[in-house]
């Protein structure tokens, strides 16, 4: 299976951030868009990198194909679907918000209220004095009787 | 009450665990990604032929209407692995009788034709993808990825990398019995 | 022969572990003096083994010995004589020897240094320290052999990947390794401690230079990771939440969250079972780092060579210590008795607070980390990515609250702090910190509203804690010759702490800095092309080819000029190593405290600009980011002062006092 996988990957490893010039839009504010989106697109043939990080034939693609759906009047959100539709969740940087992702999206807020309980709870009874072990009324009698017995003895 | 929250990090941790576990399976690749094709159709595309080969192009319409499950193969000429699993698409269609459609992925034409004069062209079709743009329709990563579609147009089955070695072999053989276009070894 | 001696000696370094696993535990709860002393011989003898095992793998690799397999995969004969050495740890069975080999200092560390623990903690610590010796080596012997031979040996070898022969990146995992060793000391120290049924004020004290020196190591090791994907990976990123980097990350998060804790249990005697929990969870954490970059569970750009069989072996390892102290810890942390009271404002309560925001942030990390696995495994087999995006949105809101706490915090007392007073104190620093941020925002040209914010809590954590040390010194309320004695004589913990605070806030200028405000400039060039960046003017002079000891090398020449002056002449490359097979790119970075210019070279993927002869020019300017080299050596430079604190070496007092009720405010 390594065998497979090194020699399948035919691309050089980590190069720089492979956005190319002749990749560039000429509107800015279309390219700005572009590389927000390709923020959240994952190299599908690298190890978590993004598409824009990526020199992988395949990012350099659907880095041209994100900007030609932008050019041509596409929303962020549709340029996200088409991928998505082509590979999977898979392909999504940040999971969609599904029934199946909950868990992991509310992860974050409800940990942090677990730990917002715990530690009013906690802060809470630090401040009260614990119950004592105190003797019953025999033998606090019973120790003050012994004390009084050995004092003598302490002395010397 | 504290004995209950003392308990509760070796729960956590013993369900880590069991995901660990399941992790582990052999058979699984972390680095798999599931198609989103298998079970849909085809999708959309037209390829004119390679330029310089007689063989003609490929599109969508060349596989929806099919007699059986054929086989769709992702190749280029300078796809190192993809000469190896040349060899064995090609006794696939010479011995068993399958159908084979190619896709000449970010390939010059003129390189394409004499890769195939070297090994032999059992491509009943080449489609010539020279942008990519229909291996990213098809939702490929790299080279060489094989498909296997239905008669009706649905993709039945993906294989990405080289069907080269006794196990890759034999996983395809027995994804293209289940489909139905190869008689299994124990006469299915 | 070297080899075999080397393997041998490992041997033998496991018999003595499996006799330390023993014998001291057994004795210590025997009261057998005998026993318990043994640690002593046994801690030793197994660094000794070791030792001799590591040196004879490092001299196959000087020596470019190709018959040991180790030596074939992941060396060569032309490579520099540093990464020979460094390739000693460069591959998984190696690496793994390295590991064992600081396991093993410090158990004779704690043996021989540890003069004035209680025999019984000693032992015990020794035994539980001895069982995890004892796991890393059978594996070792029995899955990851770093002594393997090949018959016929090679003519040479297959290099070193180009990445990995750094200099930074040679010192990555040794440091690495000296956290994640010595946070297991701690958990052998946590473990011997419920073994024993007793924690207490002392305990912590001796737990505390171990945790120190674990932590201060493991921050040195990330940040050197993240400096090295800085200058090497070629766009200026430092840290991407993949997920070995992630992690390395956690027991550092639980690291922090454990000296803090522990602290608390040492000035008052309080949240006992939090310090011994958070010291298994740190430890259970560097395992679990372990397991995942060393089984293929999951994909990252850092793993090692997947191999199951491996991957079951040290799952097996987690189940039995981490599944087993956190056993132990349900049965006998209950039994702990509860420490000094404390008002819901006190310092107390700042570091609960602290902790509960590290622990909740790891819980993050981990469950964004691990959610692909659990997504795969209950929707059977579809895959998820969980990304930079998820992460930043989790870890970035959690840490901007810690931020404010931990410059409210050293203002407090411990037990009960009057908050009133406080508030009153932090009325300057909160004032400056407002108007500063607002001179921030006329600068720049514009941001994110999170940028601004984070802006102004950095500039609050430094503010705050520089004023309080200033405070505490009296500085320009006394002649300077008074401030100056009270800063001798002020504990070096204090210093310790102030330095580290303020280093985190540095660092976040960096990290605000390089990450909200960074530009980026990338064109094709030919020789004579100009280019304008942030005020600066580059004209890219040319590519000249250039050869290394095993590489060729395409070298670019950049001129940088501001305002017609010249600055500084930059020369990125980009490098081709024929027997890997692979290439890198060498940035060329012009530092300075306002910025850094990051230029890199690479050839273009379009062909007709290819045929030109052009290439791809691409420059980016980052504001600020040396700070975070910088502020991240302040935070290990002043672990390394809390370290050299002199109560610290003295140790636990022999008699234990009767705690004062109230204790002044340190």
């Amino acid at each position: 299976m390594r065998y497979l996988i090194v020699v399948f990957f035919l691309i050089a490893p980590f190069l720089a951030q492979a956005v190319e010039p002749d990749e560039i839009l000429q509107d800015s504010a279309l390219e700005l868009r572009a590389r927000e989106i390709s923020r959240d697109l994952r190299c599908v043939v690298c190890q978590n990198e993004d598409i824009d990080s990526s020199n992988a034939g395949v990012a350099r693609d659907l880095r041209i194909i994100v900007r030609e759906k932008l050019v041509a009047g596409d929303s962020d959100q549709d340029v996200l679907d088409y991928v998505q539709a082509k590979y999977g969740d898979y392909v999504l940087m940040s999971p969609p918000l599904n029934t199946r992702t909950l868990a992991l999206w509310f992860a974050p807020p409800i940990l942090a209220f677990i730990a917002f309980i715990v530690g009013f709870f906690v802060l809470r009874g630090a401040g009260r004095s614990r119950a004592t072990n105190d003797l019953s009324e025999e033998d606090e009698a019973e120790v003050s009787r012994f004390i009084e017995a050995h004092k003598s003895e302490d002395q010397s | 009450m504290k004995r209950a929250f003392a308990i509760v990090p070796l729960l956590v941790a013993g369900i880590f665990g069991g995901f660990f576990l399941w992790g582990l399976n052999p058979e699984r690749d972390p680095n798999g990604i599931p198609s989103v094709l298998i079970s849909q159709p085809v999708p959309k595309f037209k390829l004119e032929p390679v330029e310089g080969l007689e063989t003609l192009g490929l599109s969508k319409a060349d596989l929806t209407d099919n007699s059986g499950p054929v086989i769709v193969n992702v190749f280029a000429s300078w796809c190192v692995p993809c000469r190896a699993e040349h060899e064995v698409l090609t006794k696939l269609v010479e011995r068993d009788g399958q159908r084979l459609f190619g896709i000449n992925y970010k390939d010059k034409p003129k390189d394409a034709v004499r890769w195939l004069e070297q090994l032999g062209n059992p491509y009943e079709r080449i489609g010539s993808d020279i942008t990519g743009r229909a291996g990213i329709e098809w939702g490929i990563s790299g080279v060489p990825e094989t498909f296997i579609v239905g008669s009706d147009g649905t993709v039945l089955y993906r294989y990405v990398g080289p069907v080269v070695g006794e196990a890759a072999i034999a996983k395809f053989r027995a994804a293209l019995v289940q489909a139905g276009t190869l008689k299994g070894a124990s006469g299915e | 022969m070297t080899p075999e001696i080397g393997h041998f000696a490992l041997a033998l370094a496991l018999a003595m572990a499996i006799v330390q696993s023993v014998l001291p535990i057994w004795g210590a709860s025997r009261g057998n003096v005998l026993w318990m002393q043994s640690a002593r011989w046994s801690s030793l003898g197994q660094v000794i083994f070791v030792a001799i095992g590591f040196g004879a793998l490092m001299q196959a690799f000087v020596t470019s010995d190709f018959t040991v397999k180790n030596v074939v995969n992941n060396s060569h004969s032309l490579k520099p004589l540093l990464f020979k050495v460094a390739g000693t740890w460069g591959s998984h069975e190696g690496s793994l020897l390295l590991w064992v080999l600081i396991l093993t200092v410090f158990g004779a560390a704690v043996s021989v240094f540890g003069a004035n623990i209680p025999e019984t903690l000693k032992a015990r610590t020794l035994s539980v320290q001895a069982w995890i010796s004892v796991g890393f080596i059978t594996f070792m012997l029995f899955t990851s052999n770093p002594f393997d031979r090949v018959f016929p040996p090679p003519m040479d070898g297959q290099d070193l990947n180009p990445l990995l022969q750094d200099v930074g990146l040679a010192m990555h995992p040794p440091l690495l390794y000296i956290g994640y060793v010595g946070f297991s000391i701690v958990f052998a120290f946590a473990v011997a401690a419920l073994i024993e049924g007793r924690v207490d004020a002392a305990w912590a004290r001796w737990v505390r230079p171990w945790t120190l020196a674990a932590w201060m190591s493991l921050t040195a090791g990330i940040a050197l990771g993240s400096w090295w994907a800085y200058y090497e990976l070629g766009w200026g990123g430092w840290w991407f939440w993949d997920p070995v980097e992630n992690v390395s990350f956690m027991p550092w998060l639980m690291g922090t969250a454990l000296l803090h804790s522990a602290i608390v249990t040492e000035k008052r005697g309080a949240f006992k079972s939090w310090t011994i929990l958070l010291a298994i969870l740190t430890f259970s954490l560097s395992l679990l780092g372990t397991f995942i970059v060393r089984s293929g569970l999951l994909t990252s750009v850092h793993a090692f060579a997947v191999d199951p069989e491996r991957g079951m072996y040290i799952l097996g390892l987690l189940a039995v210590s981490i599944g087993g102290s956190l056993a132990l810890f349900a049965w006998r942390a209950p039994m702990l008795e509860a420490g000094g009271l404390f008002k819901p404002i006190s310092r107390e309560a700042g570091l609960l607070v602290n902790n509960l925001i590290l622990a909740t942030a790891t819980g993050v990390v981990l469950f964004g980390t691990l959610y692909p696995l659990f997504y795969e495994a209950l929707t059977g087999g579809e895959k998820l990515s969980v990304g930079p995006p998820f992460f930043n949105s989790a870890f970035i809101p959690l840490m901007l609250p810690l931020v404010f706490v931990m410059g409210l915090g050293p203002y407090l007392s411990w037990k009960r702090a009057d908050l009133a007073g406080v508030l009153q104190r932090l009325r300057f620093v909160a004032v400056l910190s407002v108007l500063a941020t607002l001179a921030v925002w006329f600068l720049t040209e514009g941001g994110p509203v999170l940028g601004y914010l984070s802006v102004l809590l950095a500039i609050w954590l430094f503010a705050a804690t520089v004023r309080e040390w200033a405070m505490r010194v009296r500085l320009f309320e006394v002649p300077f010759p008074e401030s100056r004695r009270r800063i001798r004589n002020l504990p070096r913990s204090s210093h310790g702490m102030s330095m580290a605070h303020a280093g985190l806030a540095v660092a976040m200028f960096g990290f605000i800095g390089s990450s909200v405000w960074k530009t980026e400039e990338v064109v094709f060039v030919k020789p004579g092309s100009e280019i304008s960046i942030s005020g600066f003017d580059v004209t890219f002079e040319g590519v000249e080819r250039a050869r290394g000891p095993n590489y060729f090398a395409d070298r670019g020449s950049l001129t940088v000029r501001r305002d017609d002056k010249f600055i500084t002449q930059l020369y990125p490359e980009r490098r081709t190593y024929p027997v890997a097979q692979s290439s890198t790119t060498e940035s060329d970075i012009r530092t300075t405290f306002a910025g850094d210019l990051y230029t890199s070279i690479a050839n273009p993927a379009s062909e007709e600009a290819g045929a030109e002869g052009a290439w791809t020019l691409r420059i980016l300017y980052e504001p600020l980011v040396v700070f975070i080299w910088i502020g991240t050596t302040m935070l290990v430079l002043g672990g390394g002062l809390s370290l050299s604190d002199r109560r610290l070496r003295i140790g636990a007092p022999r008699r234990k006092a009767p705690e004062p009720i109230i204790s002044p405010a340190e």
